[in-house]
């Protein structure tokens, strides 16, 4: 017990003099979060917008008042015709189009209801959809106004026509992705290079030929990443509620447990990997370019899977923090328990055993 | 005189390169045993074997009396090891270094204390104490791993190429710390491919190629071989 703690020990004044370590360690995850915070916005500011306004009554010309004073959208032109739309969007400028159909007052009054158009530039999908949702809010706000003993008998139908991304299914929360992704960042490489870094330095011998078992070095090795990742994932956490808001629905219980068998699986991962790399190089090379990028890319976190081609989607299958995204993501947003994620608990549980029955055979290997 | 290393018919193969080929040797209780060869002539191989750092491909080895094939954990109770990159960790301080192998080999608090106030006053370090391995010159690194590895009083002390890029001074006053573990009753076996450090040693082993050429002391070899020095002898049996 004593060398495990001398060793542990060790472990910690590495960390705590390395000032690259360090900023991996606390620095990147805020960073990150920050910049997927504030760049992912959930609100919106001055979105340019055209109208084509077919009907040009006092109703078109009161809802296009209303919109413009609502400090969300800055009219840009007005339209003659539908043939300029595709024009005005590939100059990148206007987000929105809204169209106002013929007599649209008329309309409204007489057969009550009436149809405006919204066309978005959806290739940013997520200010489209805001675009949209606010359009909608400040249209229905304005009929409830206009007639409010009327129990909607008269509509406005606000079509909503996506550009470019019809699906539009990523309902992309950055918290959850971001923990996945750090969680990732620290236990896998971190491990992984705190390990090799002893083959490079020759120290690995030393410790090998000392009373220590490999088991020991192992442990040893894991403990302090695994104490410092929880203490990252609480600070994600709570940075995720303080400052963007993002909701804890679920148990924070059964969230924390998920989190913890999501860091035991990086952390073997890191191990597997560091069996494997000969150098720091290396090790850092396999979880950036093997691990870092695909969480990124194909776990769910930043592209909805659902569009990407069949072959990503299989792919995605073996990526744990896809399943780990799914888990949190119905913990934290939608507040399920584990009835409804049994079954990606067990994956990644059973991604846990296999890397650590794979990482033990290995390291015995190395060590003849 | 005891043996404390025994070594029958070792054989270590890498897929069909032979490192090495049937080492059958002893190395007696006390003695520095100098182990020499040219780079590559497979001392490392030898030395990490009987550390335990590598298995033979077959052999019979025994070391401070135990099987290195069942009695691992016992033999890593009575040796040290100090290889050609010194191996300390170089972002902890001298102390710290002291307080880490200490902990592993499972010194107690009060022994460690004790021993380490003593090792630094020897080595001249205790100004030294509380800085960082990295800002230490060389040869005062080189002298602080060769402590550590006997910090725990070992029955054998391997050093693999020690004395590699330090210049002759530093040299002899290295060769001076292994005299005095050598007094204390530790068995020293060191490699080198310094000649002029084989004299220093009680009986020297030449290799090549993977095999023992030549094992006995000093003064007996350059009888054999008709030489002025080890220098010449290790030139006749290279060639």
């Amino acid at each position: 017990m004593t060398q495990l703690l001398s060793f542990i020990k060790k472990e910690f004044y590495h960390i705590s003099r390395d000032p690259r370590t360090m900023l991996i360690l606390f620095g990147i995850p805020i960073a990150q979060l920050l910049i997927f915070g504030t760049v992912i916005k959930s609100e919106i500011n001055d979105i340019h917008i055209a109208i084509y306004d077919q009907s040009k009554d006092e109703t078109t010309q009161q809802i296009t008042n209303k919109l413009l004073s609502s400090g969300y959208f800055i009219l840009d032109e007005n339209l003659k015709s539908l043939d300029e739309i595709d024009a005005i969007f590939k100059r990148g400028k206007v987000r929105e189009v809204i169209v106002f159909e013929n007599d649209f007052g008329k309309k409204l009054i007489i057969e009550g209801t009436a149809e405006m158009q919204l066309i978005v530039d959806a290739s940013d999908p997520n200010t489209a959809r805001l675009a949209t949702s606010y359009t909608k809010g400040i249209v229905n706000d304005y009929i409830q106004k206009l007639y409010p003993n009327v129990k909607m008998p008269m509509q406005i139908k606000p079509e909503v026509r996506m550009y470019y991304n019809e699906e539009m299914k990523s309902a992309y929360m950055f918290v959850p992705g971001t923990m996945a992704l750090i969680l990732m960042l620290i236990s896998t490489m971190m491990t992984s290079i705190a390990i090799t870094r002893e083959k490079e330095l020759g120290t690995m011998e030393i410790l090998l030929v000392s009373p220590l078992k490999p088991v020991h070095i192992i442990v040893g090795k894991v403990i302090p990443y695994f104490l410092l990742s929880i203490v990252n994932a609480f600070v994600i956490i709570i940075i995720g509620k303080v400052v963007f808001g993002v909701p804890i629905t679920g148990s924070f219980i059964l969230l924390m447990l998920e989190t913890i068998l999501f860091i035991l699986m990086a952390l073997c991962l890191g191990i597997l990997i560091s069996t494997a790399a000969k150098n720091q190089m290396v090790a850092m090379f396999i979880s950036m370019i093997g691990l870092l990028l695909p969480t990124i890319m194909i776990s769910g976190f930043m592209f909805p899977i659902e569009n990407m081609p069949e072959v990503l989607q299989w792919f995605s299958h073996i990526m744990p923090a896809r399943w780990y995204i799914t888990i949190i993501r119905g913990i934290m947003l939608k507040g399920i328990g584990i009835t409804f994620i049994w079954k990606e608990t067990l994956i990644l549980l059973g991604m846990t055993l296999f890397f650590i029955a794979l990482s033990v055979k290995k390291f015995k290997i190395r060590l003849e | 005189m005891e043996k404390i290393i025994t070594v029958k018919n070792l054989v270590k193969k890498f897929g069909s390169f032979t490192a090495n080929d049937n080492l059958t040797f002893d190395v007696f209780k006390g003695e520095i045993f100098g182990f020499l060869g040219a780079n590559g002539a497979g001392k490392t191989t030898t030395i990490r074997i009987l550390c335990g750092l590598s298995s033979p491909t077959s052999g019979e080895l025994k070391v401070a009396g135990f099987d290195i094939y069942k009695e691992t954990e016992k033999i890593k109770q009575n040796i040290g090891y100090m290889s050609q990159k010194f191996s300390l960790y170089e972002d902890l301080t001298v102390s710290e270094n002291i307080q880490l192998y200490a902990g592993i080999y499972g010194i107690s608090v009060k022994k460690r204390k004790e021993k380490e106030a003593e090792l630094l006053k020897k080595l001249d370090l205790e100004n030294a104490k509380n800085k960082l391995i990295g800002g230490l010159p060389l040869g005062w690194k080189q002298k602080l791993a060769f402590s550590i590895a006997i910090f725990h009083e070992p029955k054998i002390v391997f050093l693999d190429e020690p004395t590699g890029g330090v210049d002759p001074v530093t040299r002899r006053k290295f060769w001076d710390l292994i005299y005095e573990a050598a007094n204390n009753g530790i068995t020293v076996f060191v490699t080198t491919h310094y000649m002029d450090e084989a004299e220093y040693c009680d009986r020297v082993s030449i290799m090549d190629a993977g095999k023992i050429e030549a094992l006995d002391t000093p003064a007996k070899l350059k009888e054999i071989y008709n030489a002025k020095n080890i220098d010449e002898v290790f030139l006749k049996i290279a060639r």
